[in-house]
This record gives structure tokens, sequence and C-alpha cells, in this order.
């Protein structure tokens, strides 16, 4: 069931990810990943995890690779401000650590309460050792996202993709 | 209702650790990874030493990488209680080789011995039963580790043991810092080169 609405891109996401033979997807949901959880839930070869939390995620994919298995980490932007201390895992254990970001108070935000932690959000990562990219259009996603997974689990690396509010679009509020 | 119980932690965990086999143990930060290296290092031991709350996912993951051994978490109940969505997160999947031991002493042992949740009324093993665990318990007696050492290697069933234990610490015993290696140790153990 693929919604109208539902950019190409959303589904590039996951079928990179799967590319990049990732066997866990753990995530908090939102609007932009709709597409990578509904698939990821749908496909036999790939444990979806849902938390509470997304700092859950980075202690489970830290266990999963002292396990043999790699995965991903999707998340909204607010998402990042719950991983802060948690992210400190990947430098001290040195496991691929894959995050996709769907930004927020970003470009166009109408709920400004999103704005601290938007703003936040890449120098927070890159102050806690996360290389980041940031995509705007629809055709950066997907080389993007590829070279990233290169960087995590060819150099046990921490990688995070931004989706940036551009790329997103406008959320309409009905007011 | 009581703060922590009477047993002594490094018996509980030495005991637990008996004819070790298969086992894959994880330990969080502070106090339970003492304990874990007190009852000797071995190359399928993975000590945190930060990220508090994190213990039981890690374990969790681990978990389901591993699925045909039996995977153990050590933990305290104050690093539990900074977990507790990951109770609820792990309680949708029942991983069937998952066996979390909160080694409760109703205190932040490793920062002051101050009372925590579970020491003031907060029940652990109840919370586990709340959230639809097939199976938790709480452990009073030293008689209760060994039905649980046989437990978890039977791989019967995501299960929670919360062991009411001396709130009392320990000489520190302490477990390699260089997660690296100790990474690199246990995934070699397990048939995994590094990178
Ligand atoms: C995020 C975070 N907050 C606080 C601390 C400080 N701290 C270290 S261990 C610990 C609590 C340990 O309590 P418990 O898990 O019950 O273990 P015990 O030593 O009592 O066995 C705390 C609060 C920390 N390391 N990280």
């Amino acid at each position: 069931m693929v919604s109208e609405s539902e950019p190409g891109w959303q589904r590039e996401v996951f079928d990179v990810l799967k590319a990049a033979g990732v066997r866990h997807v753990c995530y908090v949901p939102d609007a932009g990943h709709a597409a990578a959880i509904r698939l990821a839930e749908a496909d036999p070869g790939i444990e979806a995890v849902v938390l509470t939390t997304e700092e859950e995620g980075i202690g489970y994919l830290a266990g999963a690779w002292l396990g043999g298995e790699g995965g991903a980490l999707l998340m909204q932007s607010s998402g990042v401000g719950n991983c802060i201390n948690t992210l400190a895992l990947q430098p001290c254990i040195r496991f691929p650590l894959l995050m996709v970001v769907t930004m927020r108070g970003d470009w166009a935000e109408f709920n400004h309460w999103q704005n601290p932690m938007g703003q936040a959000t890449e120098p927070v990562l890159k102050q806690m050792g996360v290389m980041t990219w940031r995509a705007d259009a629809p055709a950066e996603v997907s080389p993007l996202l590829r070279g990233a997974a290169t960087m995590a689990f060819e150099g046990d690396s921490a990688c995070a993709l931004l989706l940036g509010q551009r790329l997103i679009g406008e959320k309409e509020w009905v007011k | 209702m009581t703060a922590g119980g009477t047993l002594d932690r490094r018996a509980v965990v030495a005991g637990l650790l008996q004819e070790r086999r298969e086992l894959l143990v994880v330990s969080a930060l502070g106090s339970p990874s003492y304990d874990l290296m007190a009852a000797g290092d071995h190359d399928r031991n993975f000590y945190l030493w930060a990220a508090m709350g994190s213990a039981a996912m890690v374990g969790f993951g681990l978990a389901q990488a591993q699925p045909d051994r039996p995977v153990l978490v050590l933990t305290g109940d104050g690093e539990q209680l900074m977990g507790l969505g990951a109770l609820a997160t792990i309680a949708l999947r029942r991983p069937p080789n998952l066996t979390i031991v909160v080694l409760d002493n109703g205190h932040y042992g490793e920062t002051g011995m101050q009372p925590s949740h579970a020491g003031r009324g907060v029940e652990l093993a109840r919370l586990a039963e709340a959230l639809d665990f097939p199976s938790a318990e709480t452990i009073t007696e030293l008689q209760g580790v060994e039905p649980l050492r046989r437990r978890l290697h039977a791989r019967a069933g995501l299960h929670l043991a919360v062991v009411k234990i001396e709130p009392r610490n320990w000489p520190r015993a302490l477990p390699p810092r260089d997660g690296v290696f100790v990474k690199n140790r246990f995934r070699q153990a397990l048939g995994h080169s590094p990178s």
C-alpha cells in the first residue's frame, strides 16, 4: 500500500539500506520515514524494531554488531537530542552506526518549538564525532545515503544523513 | 518493601556464570561490570563503562543477532530504571534467548549509595509483568540462582529476574576499558574478524 503522496526518495532510503546489507532497522516513527518503516516491517530478512526513545537504537545496534550483524537507525532531528550521551558508545566501541534523520526546525518550520533542536542537530552530531551529510533535493538522497553506508560499514564509523525540510516538504497544518 | 536485600552480589554473579558454555554476557556500567570481571574475564563478556540505561538494549541486539546462544544482561536497579522504555521495546519482541538480571541493592551504589526508585518501592519485576514479559521473578535467596542459571541456558523465553542484593560496595574489579579491544575479542570468539 503505497500512498499517492509518498515521494520516490522515501523508497530509495529503504532500497539503499537493503543493498548495504542492513539486517536491523530501528526507529522512532516520523512521517518522512513512513515508506522505509513500512518496507522494513514487511521484509522477512530485516528485523524492524520500534523504539520508545531513539538512544535505545544505539545500544541495540552495538549489540547486533557484537553478534555479527549490521543495521540502521531512523529518527527525527529531535531524537538526536535524546541520543547524545549514548552516542559515546560508537567511538568507544567502534561499530558501524548509520543514522537517517528527518529534519524539523530547519526550513519553513511552522512549529517553532522544533527550532532549537533542529538548529542544533548537525552541530551536536558533529561534536559527538558523527560524520554528516545533508540531502535537500530528491536526487541527492540515494547517492548520499550510499556513501554514508559505505563509510559506516567499511570504516566502522558513525554516519548520519540528514533529510532536509526542503526535501521533505512543508508540513501542511490545518488551522 | 525493602531497599535491596541480603544476597552477596559477587556470589550471585559467580553462580550464574558456572558452566557457562555458549553464554554471552553484557554487563552495565559500574558495579555489574566489576562483578562480571571478578567472576573471571572471558572472551564472551562485554563490559559497558558508560551509556547508562543501554545494557538491556545491547543484550537485546546481541540476542537477535545470535539466536542460538543464551544472552545474559547483568545490570543494576539504577541502570535499568534509566532504560525503562527499553523493557517495553524488548517485551514486544520477546527474544527467547535473552535473560535480564537486575542486581537490585535498592540504591545507586556506584555514586555513593543514594536510595533509588527500586529502594523506594518501584518493583521492576512487577513492571516487567505489566509489560507482558513471558516471565519475571524476584529472587531473595541464594538457592534461586541455580534454577535461574539453568533456565537461561535453556533459552526457554525472555525472562527478567530481580535479585535482591545487599547494599554494599565491593572492592572494584576493573575490566578492560578498551572497548575496541573487548569488542574485537568478543566478535572473534563468535567467528567474526575485525574489519
Ligand atoms: C547518564 C548518567 N547519569 C548518571 C551517571 C552516574 N552513575 C554512574 S553509575 C550510576 C548508578 C548505578 O546504580 P545501579 O545501576 O543501581 O548500580 P549499583 O552500583 O547500585 O549496583 C550512576 C547514577 C552516569 N554514569 N550516566
